[in-house]
């Protein structure tokens, strides 16, 4: 399995939808053919139309704020020794997560679609928020569909989404959450198709649905290309790139611009959601060798039994709590040039501990996943090493879990 | 796929003057047993019978299908499981119609060829994907084409024209049209002429074909559809089941009364 250099990993992909032959694709009931085909034709024009992009980077710049800081966290690697620690804050992105870019330009699509209503799932509320601020920001009527589960521990942001005037969809089947959010996302769309436009809130989904996400995040490493070079003066010898995965929208974002580079020189690496340390259920198809199935629309590695039925997982950070992940991710791993590990509830928890004592940073448990390996590999790497860690969400969401865990917020 | 069964029960209900009735009931709702039970029951008025292999994350199904599904799987049904209903039921009526239908995930898991082999020896007459829709599943609907195994293509109102042609081309002996833009267990919310218009309009394409209208079908509606060749009653079925369990009355005479009616609405 082979990248191609100098195409973006979201358009490496068959006539099928299929990257790398096998993860991807549109796996879609009949009802959702057209829609999904309108939306794919549209997009392609849009992509390159002048007019559209002038009116995306307008509202990065204005709306969303880019670029993000890039910083260093001087205290973080005094204490650890070994490599420099930096961080790419994208949760100072309007709203506090990067889900804002997939958000923004959802709206915009379907706006240019002429539609009025738009829909989509969320798991951490991020997602969510950001969709319903976008909406709010264009004009549009906004569903969001949310675990029952999720709405209990992600209470900010589903605060947050009602004070925009979206409507929160409480789904009570299955774990109630996010794969059951998508599911009911979906349902209701295959409904609703024909006057109402549907954002998936990651990279996965079928083939349209990774490929707008993908293309909306890699702002991120836009910046931080231009940022490394001003830093730097060049891009330098030894980086670690290091991205929590749910779906994988971050994470791609945040490589997409270094992956054409040597793994030598840049290594990517993606940390997912291990789960209570003495939990069977996990989070992480990818690091711990799932088998490939057919989830929402997509094939790629999924967390399911023998028979196909999908496998509840567990996670304290509700944007990982996903049993399957971005197809992109599964052909990163399987062409050999990103690294999958995965944090317990409990590491991403120290974690976040150490990064606040230190920094005046303050991670969701998300990308505290991230850290974790950031801090649990810096020690034994050499000084010129440059750690860098995508904190991609704000921990003001996690209030509740973090005074329940830590006894403090 | 000349005389397979399919085509037959069709012909059948064409030579008494109505739509064949197509049953929908999710294998092992609530036990193996029981529904193998129902099966047995309901086929005396049904012309062909639909069983849902059950998924647990089914994207295109409404409210009473998913509880069908998850009680199914909660109970313990598996893929072999659903295999020997369809055997030990061939054995009390080899001649009626079996389509099996379900989500991709569970084949693929199983194996395509091994789910179309084991098919074949327990005589199931045809397949239903729901999450594979055309052109991705030709190479899946020749191999069900090679062992005498219907592929049933699915069009919904928002296929293109130029689709649709290439659907009814490449379909076998039967299709299903969904009457609207919903998930199963929807109320009707298209009038029926307009759905005999759409419906017409495949017919046009190719008259023997059969052509089945399926989704908000219920004993209120039933009628209004019966110039269809076939029409699919699941969401309305599984609800009994629902219903009938939660009042601790027999399901199998609870469904059975109800898909009698059905049939009597159509006679
Ligand atoms: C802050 C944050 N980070 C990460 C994720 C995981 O998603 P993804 O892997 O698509 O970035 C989420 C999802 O809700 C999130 O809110």
């Amino acid at each position: 399995m082979k990248l191609k250099k100098n195409i973006p990993l979201i358009d490496q992909h068959d006539k099928y939808g299929f990257w790398g032959d096998k993860f991807g694709g549109s796996f879609i009931p009949e009802t959702l053919k057209k829609p999904v085909e309108d939306l794919t034709d549209k997009f392609k024009k849009l992509r390159k139309n002048k007019k559209f992009i002038r009116k995306r980077d307008f509202y990065f710049k204005n709306y969303i704020g880019s670029p993000t800081s890039f910083i260093k966290l001087e205290n973080l690697s005094k204490h650890l020794g070994g490599a420099q620690i930096w961080a790419k804050v994208v949760s100072e992105a309007n709203g506090g997560a990067h889900k804002i870019y997939n958000a923004t330009v959802h709206a915009l699509i379907c706006k240019a679609m002429g539609k009025k209503y738009i829909v989509g799932d969320t798991g951490a509320g991020y997602a969510g928020k950001m969709l319903s601020m976008a909406a709010k920001k264009f004009g549009l009527k906004c569903k969001i569909f949310m675990g029952a589960k999720d709405i209990r521990r992600q209470k900010p942001n589903c605060d947050a989404m009602k004070k925009n005037g979206a409507e929160i969809v409480p789904v009570y089947s299955g774990s109630q959450t996010l794969v059951d959010a998508v599911s009911e996302c979906m349902r209701y769309w295959v409904s609703n198709c024909d006057n109402t436009h549907m954002c998936v809130g990651s990279t996965v989904g079928p083939n349209i649905f990774v490929k707008i996400c993908g293309w909306s995040t890699a702002q991120i490493s836009r910046e931080l290309k231009t940022q490394l070079k001003k830093e730097f003066k060049k891009i330098p010898k030894k980086i670690k790139l290091i991205n929590c995965v749910g779906g994988g929208s971050s994470a791609y974002g945040f490589w997409s611009e270094f992956i054409d580079y040597d793994k030598k020189q840049i290594e990517l690496i993606g940390v997912e959601a291990g789960g209570p340390k003495k939990s069977k259920l996990h989070a992480a198809p990818l690091s711990r060798n799932a088998k490939i199935g057919i989830l929402h629309g997509a094939a790629s590695y999924v967390c399911q039994n023998n028979e196909g039925q999908i496998q509840e997982t567990e996670s304290i950070s509700a944007g990982l709590d996903y049993p399957g992940v971005s197809p992109i991710h599964c052909f990163l791993k399987d062409s050999k040039r990103a690294r999958y590990t995965y944090a317990t509830d409990e590491a991403a928890l120290n974690a976040y501990k150490m990064v606040t004592k230190f920094e005046k940073l303050n991670p969701s448990l998300e990308p505290s996943h991230a850290f974790a390996e950031a801090i649990k590999i810096a020690p034994k790497l050499s000084r010129d090493t440059i750690l860098i860690v995508n904190s991609c969400g704000d921990a003001k969401k996690d209030r509740d879990i973090l005074r329940e865990r830590l006894g403090k917020y | 796929m000349n005389n397979s069964l399919i085509a037959q029960s069709f012909q059948n209900a064409k030579k008494e003057n109505r739509p064949a009735l197509l049953t929908y009931t999710v294998a092992g709702d609530n036990t193996k047993k029981k529904s193998l039970e129902i099966l047995k029951s309901i086929s005396k008025y049904a012309d062909i019978c639909e069983l849902g292999f059950p998924h647990n994350t089914p994207i295109a199904d409404g409210g009473q299908i998913q509880t069908s599904a998850y009680r199914a799987i909660k109970n313990g049904i598996k893929i072999n499981d659903v295999f020997s209903v369809v055997r030990k039921f061939k054995k009390f009526r080899k001649n009626k119609p079996i389509i099996l239908m379900g989500y991709y995930n569970m084949i693929y898991q199983y194996d395509e060829n091994k789910f179309i082999s084991k098919c074949k020896k327990s005589k199931v007459d045809g397949i239903i994907v729901v999450d594979l829709p055309y052109p991705e599943n030709k190479i899946f609907a020749s191999k069900c084409k090679k062992n005498k195994i219907n592929f049933i293509q699915l069009i919904s109102p928002t296929t293109s024209k130029s689709r649709l042609k290439k659907i009814v081309k490449d379909s076998h002996d039967m299709i299903y049209y969904i009457s609207m833009l919903s998930t199963t267990g929807g109320k009707l919310k298209v009038s029926p002429k307009k759905i005999i218009q759409e419906y017409q309009k495949i017919k046009n394409q190719n008259k023997s074909k059969n052509v089945v209208i399926g989704f908000g079908i219920t004993e209120k509606t039933i009628r209004s559809l019966r110039k269809a060749d076939g029409l699919v009653v699941g969401s309305a079925i599984c609800k009994e089941i629902t219903r009938s369990i939660k009042k601790r009355q027999n399901t199998v005479i609870n469904v059975t009364n109800i898909v009698k009616k059905l049939k009597n609405k159509i006679q």
